[in-house]
């Protein structure tokens, strides 16, 4: 319990990825097994217990501490696990605790009698463990820790790479014994789940200038559309739907599901599609949103799939024919598809990279982000192959924003201020719209902190309000509409294109502006 | 009813028969100082008494003539008729709490105290009194700070773990800092320790006063000579972490040693990826434990989280009230 409660430390308070990977790598190294492997359950979410209620806790913890004193002390901590591990009162010298013993136990026990157990193991812990132990109990981690980062880190062990163990996850259950086996050197487990997820292939972005060196009759086109790329599997009566990490996304989209009766593994886009009418990506992520969606939302939001490639059909792997091959066992295969879930993204036609641009030009959605490009020769590899797979997206939407509110950053940008939320005109106000983080190389990060110090109107912790005084253009890929901001708006990836040490804030984009957009996209 | 001993006022805590003040959060005529930090020794009074140790850290932070007169604590002496005696608090360098005696009635104005074992003080002394004023600054029962050398091998190990960063912690100019190199000399840090500008004098003082810091440099040098610093121990004041300062040092750990580090949200709050819960004040345990010690008449509660405090009286039966006095920062900068 200890070095997992030592490791929950070094997540919560560790900023970076890559440290957090460092310490969740250097964890699953050296903790025992079938530790390690119910601590990775844990933090990834798939651990299966009995939750602890709140009321539970509570009533646990008021038969030990006096309950005004107790809320005094949660009224000003905030987090009920943190304020019972903190106000426990200590009984003997502590000892440690087998992880594995809590979990299996925990998994035998009945929500309602968890509370004297837990409090019996609280007893005979430190503060540290005691927190742990707690957010295990409830099973509220939020360590920022998700199954993908948990597998790039598992790469980071041994020898198996990203890709391998992405292959085999699916069908592994808690603690992950044959996974940690192999991964030491030990035999590759068979997969042990039927309709495995197999890893993606990606593309690498590219320009203008850049497709110059490329012959145009060695690519085909498609539309990049924007929804999210996921792989349908359905082998031996098992039907899962994958995003292009691995995460089996099944349960949300009931409609997709029922309607997968065939036998292979297809890659495609999931759109929400009203008739031949591509919905914007807002839509879809209704849908992403809900874990189990209602009747309502199947209905108003259908999704469907726009299929790109086949990569096993009927017992047989695809993979390793060229792209031109399985285009054309793709045809075949969506010709038997109910068409109202599956279609097939349609192949542009063009002789030159102007015709392209051209057509690149002139999208015939807007829901469209620009062109796929793909070797017509080549096999359906893993990950970014160099070379093979490009993606030539549309010029991103502009605006130019007033900086309102920064904050100092982490890391290598210690000490300066460069995360950013900046705001539009909305009448004489402005309203926040977004934050950017990127953008900026780092002779502008030094001049963006400069004046953040030199117009500071008021300081909240590490955050400071600024003068409304300095403009930036900032890029982004879309608009969703969103409830939580203020604005109604919400941009996807917004970064900084621009530093405008010109122009006057008055001259700043207003929200009519994204508003417009946004109408415009649909 | 006789006049009260003690009384609270807007300048602070007042002595009627003795006509002083206890700490005052304004310039008063005459002043009586429980220990240097800023909240509690304020520059501008008529007159000031405190220990030697006391004086000479206020002339060192706001310059020799920081008060009209001063005069420096020797034993215990008649003000007015009130008997007036200095007894050690355990809290920093210098620091006392003070007994004021008359009319068969004793009040111990305790100042910032802590239990545990500090070198560079005197560990603090229950003086039986009638009325105990206790600070409350982390008097909630989530406060059990636990063992400083603890805390330390937490940094030792960090600094192991990423020898190629530098770590920076933050801690207060008085008191703080020094703890935080002197735990670490404790643990067998001998490295030469580099501290901020601003931590200078302080420490040069805490040396002069025989309390042994080992090796230190100024960690106020350019960029290029900053890049040599990657396996360094750094310590600043925590303001210097939001100055541009930081900027020289390519991807440092961030500390912070203070008692508030035990409450997550709190270092989160502060971007702080290393938090040492070292504190020179007492937690809830240490507390309540010297209250029960002392046991005194009455317990009066000054700046911190008085409610739980006078929750925890109410369950012991203890006869406590809070005295709401203004100027008290959480923890002195």
């Amino acid at each position: 319990m200890k070095a997992f409660a030592r490791l929950l430390e070094r997540l919560a308070f560790t900023p970076g990825r890559n440290a957090k990977l460092d310490a969740l790598a250097d964890y699953l190294r050296h903790a025992p097994d079938p530790e390690r492997g119910y601590a990775l359950a844990a933090l990834t979410g798939e651990l299966e217990l009995g939750r602890a209620q709140p009321a539970v806790l509570r009533a646990m913890v008021g038969e030990r501490v006096d309950p005004e004193l107790f809320a005094l002390s949660y009224d000003y901590v905030g987090d009920l696990a943190e304020t019972i591990a903190l106000i426990w009162p200590a009984e003997a010298t502590p000892e440690d605790l087998d992880l594995p013993m809590i979990v299996e136990t925990l998994q035998d026990t009945p929500k309602t009698r968890t509370g004297p157990l837990i409090a019996k193991w609280l007893d005979r812990l430190a503060p540290s463990e005691r927190y742990a132990l707690l957010k295990l109990a409830t099973g509220g981690l939020r360590v920022g820790v998700s199954a993908r980062l948990a597998r790039v880190a598992l790469a980071r062990l041994g020898t198996p790479g990203l890709e391998e163990i992405e292959e085999i996850w699916h069908g592994l259950t808690p603690p992950y014994r044959p996974l940690f086996d192999w991964i030491e050197g030990g035999e590759k487990p068979e997969r042990a789940g039927l309709a495995p997820f197999r890893p993606v292939m990606l593309s690498t972005p590219i320009d203008r200038a850049g497709l110059n060196a490329l012959d145009p009759s060695a690519f085909t086109a498609e539309w990049k559309w924007d929804g999210i790329r996921v792989q349908a599997v359905a082998e031996g009566g098992e039907r899962r739907l994958y995003s292009r990490t691995g995460e089996d996304i099944s349960a949300a989209f009931p409609d997709i599901v029922a309607h997968m009766g065939f036998e292979g593994a297809l890659d495609g886009e999931l759109i929400v599609r009203r008739g031949a009418e591509v919905a914007p990506f807002g839509d879809l992520q209704k849908r992403l949103g809900r874990k189990s969606p209602g009747k309502a939302l199947l209905a108003s939001h259908p999704a469907a799939l726009r299929l790109y490639d086949v990569l096993h059909w009927e017992g047989e792997n695809l993979r390793p024919l060229p792209f031109d091959a399985r285009r054309d066992r793709l045809e075949a295969v969506v010709a038997t598809l109910p068409p109202e879930r599956f279609d097939i993204s349609e192949i542009l036609p063009f002789e030159d990279w102007e015709t392209l641009a051209g057509l690149r030009e002139a999208p015939p959605q807007a829901v469209i982000e620009g062109v796929m490009l793909k070797r017509r020769d080549t096999p359906y590899m893993a990950g970014r192959p160099k070379g093979q797979w490009f993606k030539w997206k549309r010029d991103p939407f502009i605006i130019d924003a007033v900086l309102l509110y920064a904050q100092r950053g982490h890391g290598k940008r210690s000490g300066f201020y460069s995360d950013f939320t900046f705001g539009v005109w909305e009448g004489d106000q402005l309203v926040p719209v977004g934050k950017a983080y990127s953008g900026f190389t780092d002779e502008e990060l030094r001049r963006l902190d400069r004046f953040v110090r030199n117009n500071t109107r008021e300081r909240f912790g590490p955050v400071r309000s600024l003068a409304p005084e300095l403009v930036v253009e900032v890029a982004f890929e879309g608009l969703n509409r969103s409830t939580r901001h203020k604005s109604g708006v919400a941009m996807r990836f917004p970064r900084i294109s621009r530093i405008r040490w010109d122009k006057p804030a008055p001259e700043a984009d207003r929200i009519e502006t994204l508003r417009e957009m946004l109408a415009t996209q649909r | 009813m006789p006049e009260p001993l003690l009384t609270p006022r807007p300048e602070g805590l007042y002595c009627p028969a003795g006509d002083f003040f206890i700490d005052p959060s304004r310039p008063v005529t005459r002043a009586l100082i429980t220990h240097g930090h800023a909240d509690h020794a304020r520059a501008g009074h008529g007159a000031v008494l405190a220990t030697r140790q006391t004086l000479e850290i206020m002339a060192i932070r706001y310059g020799e003539d920081f008060a009209g007169r001063r005069q420096a604590y020797e034993g215990p002496l008649s003000l007015g008729g009130v008997e007036v005696s200095f007894h050690p608090a355990g809290h920093i360098l210098g620091s006392a709490q003070i007994a004021v005696t008359a009319g068969g009635q004793r009040v111990v104005a305790s100042g910032d105290y802590a239990r545990v074992a500090n070198p560079s003080c005197a560990p603090f002394e229950p003086v039986p009194c009638d009325t105990f004023i206790t600070e409350a600054t982390f008097a909630l029962p989530v406060f059990k700070h636990p063992d400083p050398s603890d805390e330390i091998a937490k940094l030792l190990a960090s600094m192991h773990a990423a020898p190629e960063r530098a770590h920076l912690i933050g801690a207060y100019a008085l008191g703080k800092a020094q703890r935080v190199i002197m735990l670490a000399r404790e643990a067998g840090y001998d490295a030469p320790i580099y501290i901020h500008g601003a931590l200078q004098k302080l420490c040069d003082y805490h040396i002069e006063q025989g309390i042994p810091l080992g090796d230190l440099r100024p960690a106020t040098m350019d960029k290029a000579q900053a890049a040599d610093l990657r396996e360094a121990l750094v310590i600043a004041p925590p303001s210097a972490f939001a100055s541009p300062w930081v900027q020289r040092f390519a991807d440092p750990v961030i500390g912070f040693a203070s008692g508030w580090m035990q409450i997550r949200a709190r270092a989160r709050q502060r971007g702080v990826e290393l938090p040492l819960v070292i504190s020179d004040h007492v937690d809830w345990t240490d507390l309540t434990r010297t209250v029960t010690e002392i046991d005194p008449g009455e317990l009066w509660i000054t700046h911190g989280r008085e409610e739980a405090l006078m929750r925890w009286a109410e369950l012991e039966g203890r006869s406590a009230r809070p005295l709401h006095l203004v100027g008290y920062e959480e923890e002195p900068e």
